[in-house]
């Protein structure tokens, strides 16, 4: 009887080696691909591998990685947010117009600007638990309807499809230096955006590993119903996660509008996707209940490098979409070949 | 749900707090008031006495294009004017633009307006108002179609002289090595000014693609364009928003190059003025929208055609700091 007892041990609380367990994370693909793509513009471009252009990648990077870390967080609890690009111009849209039309101090408009962006995060996440309508259809609606918003609400106020520029009023540069300031270190330019991109990051990671709230968000994304048999309180997390979502959306939205003072309304459309995909090259599953926040900051890297890449190899731009569209395919399918010789080993 | 209630009452609650603390943290610089008490007040009664006739004006517009805010609100002035019923409506696909058209013609109009941006798309439908009997001036684009689809006239600025201009411009100010920067891939309008634009230009000229949706992401590739090669000196954007944005990554690259730009808005008056941009051409697009209102009226009322079947060119007019304080208060307005 005692020989049986090693047999019985569980194999899941056996010790896992630490290459084993480095092999088992998400984002491993991601970072062989970021890898990848790292030496082959440092072939293909002769100015890639300089300090200062590092910085613009990485900037590039830090405005996609900033909505790309909610959006991680959101498919890994299963869900889709199409919304989420329109969404940073709305935010922007509103500070900077009811700062102008209240003839009110700039953080006025910023913080009213982040209540109507969680309301709208609230609104989606709402819609969806009460509903039980798919999320790629409500958000498709949300999305719609801020295009529409954006568009129709500037107009209307500004008489311009265009906002009216803020630069001139009080608040404004305080409000720069938090969301559009930048240091230079030698010819280095470095961006406030990086700083809020790694912090956004480190508190995502935090929050999935560390906390209930991230065993949550794994239990909805690999399967709602077994979670809410286990005590999961599945809508308070999903409403959670579009919030986080329009959280970083008001952060984006307030760089976008303090660094370039005037907000175009009809922008944004489409920069969902590349959150989408950012968070996909990251190793996050398109059926949730697996990701990381790191990989997903290791997607919008490997956006960075390519679309700005391309650039300093000085490529003929008519190409530019196909090579971009190639390089993103290469590295998502060097990433998934990574996560399955991974996972065989494991 | 409860909680998901008292949620809803505490947003609401915090709010009512927030619009409460907006009047007491005004800002007295700017805003607003400081427009308003700019402002005169500018009467829109009609002049003539002439039937109310109703224009139908189509474009290839796509959404929340600052470009042809500005020509709508010239026909809209021109409209108030002449007493027209002025209807718009707007599609960059061409197959719904056509649409819009047929619309036009459905609804027996007294005139139509409408941009060949797609000139093949729009043939037969501009042939069908004609036969209608009624008038059709293009704007904009399409000046070499114009006459051979039946329009009365064209209105605007030929995307190839205008880019000319430009060249002639730089070479001017003594640019050697200069970047076009397209926002939109695949328009051929951009095409041509840029083509135009390196046909006179001395030195030479590459061009470069960017998002034009995603500011960001156009600073970032100017940035990187300006660090991939620190010899250029030049760049040229196709649209007034671009122009700042392109002083940034400038900035940001540390190079020494001068931005121009077409088009005009009220951030690019102000870099004009600082000198952070070189020049601004315009090609006048509240005269686009204005002319082509008028220009009907006055075929109604009068028989009379602009142009004796050549285009009627609205630009290409250069706009440097010296003229810009003039202009300042009409772009300021939003009809410059």
């Amino acid at each position: 009887m005692s020989a049986a007892a090693p047999a019985a041990a569980d194999e899941r609380l056996a010790p896992v080696s630490y290459v084993r367990r480095l092999l088992g994370r998400p984002e491993l693909g991601a970072v062989v691909g970021a890898a990848a793509v790292f030496v082959f513009f440092s072939f293909a471009a002769d100015s890639f591998l300089r300090a200062s252009s590092l910085s613009t990648v990485l900037y590039s990077a830090s405005t996609i990685g900033i909505m790309a870390v909610p959006v991680a967080l959101l498919m890994i609890g299963g869900e889709f947010d199409l919304s989420a690009g329109v969404m940073v111009t709305t935010s922007a849209l509103f500070s900077s117009m009811f700062s102008y039309q209240m003839t009110a101090n700039v953080w006025v408009g910023v913080a009213v600007s982040l209540l109507v962006t969680l309301a709208l995060g609230f609104f989606n996440g709402f819609m969806l638990t009460r509903t039980k309508l798919p999320s790629f259809i409500i958000t498709l609606g949300t999305f719609l309807m801020l295009t529409g918003l954006n568009l129709g609400f500037t107009k209307l106020i500004s008489g311009t499809v265009s906002t009216k520029t803020i630069a001139d009023m009080e608040g404004f540069p305080s409000a720069r230096a938090l969301f559009a300031s930048q240091w230079n270190v030698g010819s280095v330019t470095l961006k406030v955006t990086i700083l809020w991109w790694l912090a956004l990051v480190a508190v995502a990671t935090w929050i999935l590993l560390r906390t209930r709230a991230g065993n949550w968000i794994f239990a909805v994304g690999g399967g709602a119903d077994a979670a809410r048999a286990t005590g999961v309180p599945v809508v308070k997390t999903r409403i959670g996660l579009y919030m986080g979502v329009a959280l970083c959306a008001w952060i984006s939205g307030q760089h976008i509008l303090f660094s370039f003072d005037v907000v175009q309304s009809g922008e944004g459309v489409g920069n969902e996707f590349l959150y989408i995909i950012a968070a996909v090259i990251g190793g996050c599953l398109m059926t949730g209940g697996y990701g990381s926040a790191i990989g997903s900051a290791v997607g919008a890297f490997i956006f960075g490098m390519a679309s700005n890449g391309i650039v300093y190899a000085q490529w003929n731009p008519d190409w530019f979409k196909f090579f971009l569209g190639g390089m993103l395919l290469l590295a998502t399918l060097l990433n998934a070949w990574v996560r399955k010789r991974a996972e065989a080993r494991a | 749900m409860a909680r998901v209630r008292t949620g809803v009452r505490v947003v609401g609650a915090v709010l009512a707090a927030v619009l409460g603390a907006s009047l007491a943290g005004c800002s007295s610089t700017g805003g607003k008031r400081a427009e308003e008490r700019a402002k005169a007040a500018e009467a829109g009664r009609p002049a003539v006495s002439t039937p109310r006739w109703t224009f139908a004006m189509v474009t290839h517009a796509g959404d929340g294009d600052t470009f042809w805010d500005i020509v709508q609100k010239g026909a809209k002035e021109a409209s108030a004017k002449d007493n027209i019923n002025f209807v718009y409506s707007h599609d960059d696909q061409a197959q719904q633009q056509a649409q819009f058209v047929q619309n036009a013609i459905d609804q027996k109009v007294d005139g139509i307006i409408v941009s060949l941006a797609k000139p093949d798309a729009l043939k037969d439908v501009v042939g069908k108002a004609v036969k209608a009997g009624i008038p059709v001036i293009t704007v904009n684009s399409g000046s070499a179609q114009s006459a051979a689809y039946g329009a009365l006239a064209h209105i605007g600025q030929d995307e190839e002289i205008a880019g000319e201009a430009v060249g002639t411009e730089m070479t001017k100010r003594g640019l050697k090595k200069a970047v076009c920067v397209l926002h939109e891939q695949g328009n051929v309008g951009h095409e041509q000014r840029c083509a135009g634009a390196k046909k006179t230009f001395g030195g030479s000229m590459e061009n470069l693609y960017v998002e034009g949706t995603n500011m960001p992401s156009v600073q970032a590739a100017i940035q990187a364009k300006l660090q991939a090669d620190p010899s250029v000196d030049g760049i040229l954007t196709l649209g007034a928003p671009f122009a700042p944005t392109a002083v940034k990554a400038k900035e940001a690259a540390g190079s020494k190059a001068e931005v121009d730009t077409f088009d005009l808005n009220e951030s690019v008056a102000r870099d004009l003025k600082s000198g952070a941009l070189g020049f601004a051409v315009d090609q006048q697009p509240y005269l686009q929208g204005y002319e082509a209102v008028d220009l009907l009226w006055l075929y109604r009322y009068n028989g009379d055609v602009l142009g004796g079947g050549r285009p009627v060119l609205t630009g290409p007019q250069i706009v440097t700091a010296d003229q810009v304080g003039k202009l300042e208060p009409f772009i300021k307005r939003g009809s410059r």
